[in-house]
């Protein structure tokens, strides 16, 4: 990345995660039916409870499809999505039960070295322990013994079914339920993969825990689990970052995230998506449909979610946090860059129940080229929230004019104690602007990069630094000559 | 040093420069001064290269380089600077930051290390002092929020420390006091080297009187129609510009058009 060669070449392409690996894959046939779930369920040896809850989530699924309460009061506009039409399994052969990375197949060992996530003991980053999503199985999950020293458990959703039932029974599902929304239902109903992370009482985390999920498989999609709780006193940080080979059809990753945090506990969450956004017409792209909630069910617990996503054809999601326990904390810090005909809805929920709850939003979104951002949050105060407080602020960017930036905020207030502030801001990267740097000696895509770093830093400097400096870096390149 | 030779330059098809001859020497500075549309800030957009703008005809030499074959930040490098008359507010970029990228770029272009963050911190602490300008101004995004006066002061700093041979100074008095023209002033006299010169595009006399020139042209409708010493300057604040239009122009069939302000 020093030459300038390497920009050159990058610029020309700026997705450079858009190969694919070639790998023996076994996927489900195309279509969802009752058949398909009880499949995925036996392909993962699961307890007789979860296929029911699977089955469950699946008829609330079907009835919601057969009533037509897909959800379209976002701001995004796409074809009617066919269910049937898609693959709802896709694994690597032979199935991967590891126990050395002698048995990962090296083509796959390879592409997430070429992703920037190497597996290798040797090669590993320093500090981070990484599980590996390759469709709809993980593939190696790195540190687990390191970790399990302190009584951590950090494994697959599927291995964490079998090793830790009594776990995965009580959380999952415990803070979004099947019935949430249509793409949870559709989750519960057909997950095949995910991380599954448990900080035991006054454990703080060492490592940076991180899931690198990597969609292979053409007309798949891709439907994770991530399941995160932190006891009593414990502290994890979690990121994760995910890619997509370029095809000119559209993919659905449908995924859920829940968190819980007892008393005194915090996790951090941090996501850098990247998920290939479609050629410069539209054409193609992953359809990000995504539920991610935490719960700080315990007092003085806290949780933070913090995100970039500069990639997908369409982003849908509002990592959001339920403030149960008194004196609970949660944030929302994120970057949301569309340029070519992205489009993202994308914001917050802030739920405050306990008393002297507190909460802040931060939304930065940059749009370009013929890209559509709408920020889209509530914050609620509810009657027993005695001095709960939020702060929301809302900056948009906008450059180029043929993009579009939209804020829509709701906030339902049922505690006159409480205190709420909402600020917005709307700034455009000017032809001027980039005159005036230019004046001073920068080039325009300097300049450039040097305004958009200015306007994201109050996220990005959220981030674990050397995922900061790849955050600023994809920003820079998904908007390489978008001005001048 | 500067040779601009039959200059010709356009907005959205509307011709406003028709002509522009002037040399500027090196240690030498010219102020050109002219009523309000007369292509005065024109003229200092197209020498610093604003994309709006197309020159239709002629040419400008910058120290012997074709000046107009330069990209903008080619000719800042080289050693052009514009103190803008509307300064640029960009929100979210911090002054400091903004200000050693475009250091370091012209270092770069001169062959010369980049300085890192101390080295930089320290040179534009000392910078700020000479300028008088706030300190805390420059943790601050570029020109957001900066009143009037801090504006052109913010300019003064950045030719403090870009060090150009050629400054262009588009009516840098506008939104000073009197007691802040005369130490903008000051800063402006410091810069002034042998080797470096100045050109002053300005409305009113004013700052003349502490930024004295080697010569004023009068520019109307794009063309310059006059020169002469520091006396024209002073000519043209006791009498305006109407009688120079005059002078210039064969005289009108009927009723004169009244150039000047307008």
């Amino acid at each position: 990345m020093t030459s300038k060669e390497t920009v050159r070449e990058l610029a020309a392409q700026p997705y450079k995660y858009g190969w694919t690996t070639d790998v023996e894959e076994e996927t489900a046939p195309p279509g969802l039916s009752e058949e398909i779930v009880r499949w995925i369920s036996a392909k993962k040896e699961e307890p007789e409870w979860l296929l029911e809850w699977r089955l469950r989530a699946f008829r609330h699924f079907m009835k919601l499809l057969e009533d037509q309460q897909n959800p379209t009061w976002a701001n995004i506009s796409h074809p009617p999505i066919d269910f049937q039409a898609m693959s709802y399994y896709a694994a690597p052969k032979p199935k991967l039960e590891l126990e050395s990375l002698d048995q990962v197949d090296a083509e796959i060992l390879r592409t997430y070295e070429k992703l920037g996530i190497p597996l290798q003991e040797q090669k590993r980053l320093a500090g981070v322990a990484v599980d590996a999503i390759f469709d709809s199985v993980s593939v190696m999950t790195t540190a687990k013994e390191t970790l399990a020293k302190q009584g951590i458990i950090f494994s697959s959703v599927s291995e964490a079914v079998r090793e830790h039932p009594e776990l995965v029974k009580k959380y999952l599902g415990s803070v979004v339920p099947y019935s949430d929304n249509f793409y949870a239902a559709l989750n519960s109903a057909v997950f095949s993969d995910g991380s599954f992370v448990y900080i035991p009482p006054g454990v703080r985390c060492p490592l940076e825990i991180s899931t690198y999920f990597r969609i292979n498989a053409e007309g798949s999609g891709q439907f994770e689990r991530t399941l995160i709780i932190a006891d009593r006193g414990s502290y994890v940080s979690y990121l994760e970052g995910c890619s997509a080979p370029m095809r000119d059809t559209n993919q659905l990753h449908a995924a859920v995230v829940e968190l819980v945090t007892m008393d005194d506990a915090e996790i951090k969450y941090a996501t850098i998506q990247n998920w290939y956004p479609g050629d410069a017409d539209g054409k193609g792209g992953i359809y990000n449909f995504v539920t991610k909630r935490g719960k700080c069910a315990g007092r003085n617990s806290k949780i933070s979610w913090t995100q970039v996503e500069t990639g997908s054809a369409i982003t849908w999601k509002y990592p959001s946090v339920l403030l149960q326990g008194d004196n609970s904390v949660g944030e929302f810090y994120s970057v949301a860059l569309v340029n070519g005909r992205q489009q993202a809805d994308t914001g917050t929920k802030m739920i405050h129940i306990g008393k002297n709850t507190s909460s802040t939003i931060i939304s930065k979104g940059i749009s370009a080229g013929h890209g559509n951002n709408t920020y889209r949050g509530l914050v609620k105060i509810l009657p027993k929230a005695t001095g709960a407080r939020n702060i929301t602020r809302c900056d948009s960017l906008l450059i180029g004019d043929q993009c579009g930036a939209h804020t829509v905020p709701y906030i339902e207030v049922e505690n006159p104690s409480s205190s709420v502030e909402h600020e917005a801001s709307t700034t455009k990267v000017s032809e001027e602007q980039v005159f005036y740097a230019q004046q001073r000696g920068l080039s325009a895509d300097a300049a450039q990069s040097l305004i958009i770093n200015g306007f994201v830093r109050d996220v990005v400097k959220r981030l674990p630094l050397e995922f900061a400096v790849e955050a600023n870096r994809l920003l820079e390149l998904n908007l390489e000559g978008a001005v001048g | 040093m500067l040779e601009i030779h039959d200059l010709h330059a356009s907005v959205n098809g509307a011709d406003i420069l028709k002509g522009i001859d002037l040399r500027v020497g090196a240690g030498e500075t010219h102020a050109i001064m002219g009523p309000n549309g007369s292509g005065k800030s024109t003229l200092a957009l197209v020498l610093a290269g604003h994309p709006a703008y197309t020159v239709t005809r002629g040419s400008v030499t910058f120290d012997g380089r074709d000046l107009l074959g330069l990209a903008p930040e080619e000719r800042a490098r080289a050693g052009l600077f514009l103190s803008f008359q509307h300064p640029i507010e960009i929100p979210g970029l911090r002054l400091d930051h903004f200000l050693r990228a475009g250091y370091n770029e012209v270092r770069k272009s001169r062959d010369e290390d980049e300085i890192d963050v101390l080295k930089f911190d320290r040179l534009i602490r000392a910078k700020v002092k000479e300028t008088g300008m706030d300190a805390a101004l420059t943790k601050r995004s570029v020109n957001d929020g900066f009143s009037g006066g801090e504006k052109k002061r913010n300019e003064l700093l950045q030719m403090t420390v870009l060090e150009p041979k050629l400054r262009i100074l588009d009516e840098v008095d506008s939104g000073l006091d009197v007691d802040s023209l005369r130490s903008v002033a000051d800063g402006i006299n410091r810069l002034a080297t042998p080797e470096s010169a100045t050109l002053i595009v300005t409305h009113y006399q004013r700052i003349l009187s502490y930024v004295v020139p080697d010569a004023v042209h009068i520019l109307i409708d794009g063309r310059i129609v006059r020169s002469g010493d520091k006396h024209l300057a002073a000519e043209i604040e006791s009498r305006g510009y109407d009688w120079v239009t005059e002078a210039a122009q064969p005289a009108p069939p009927s009723v004169a058009p009244t150039a000047g302000q307008s």
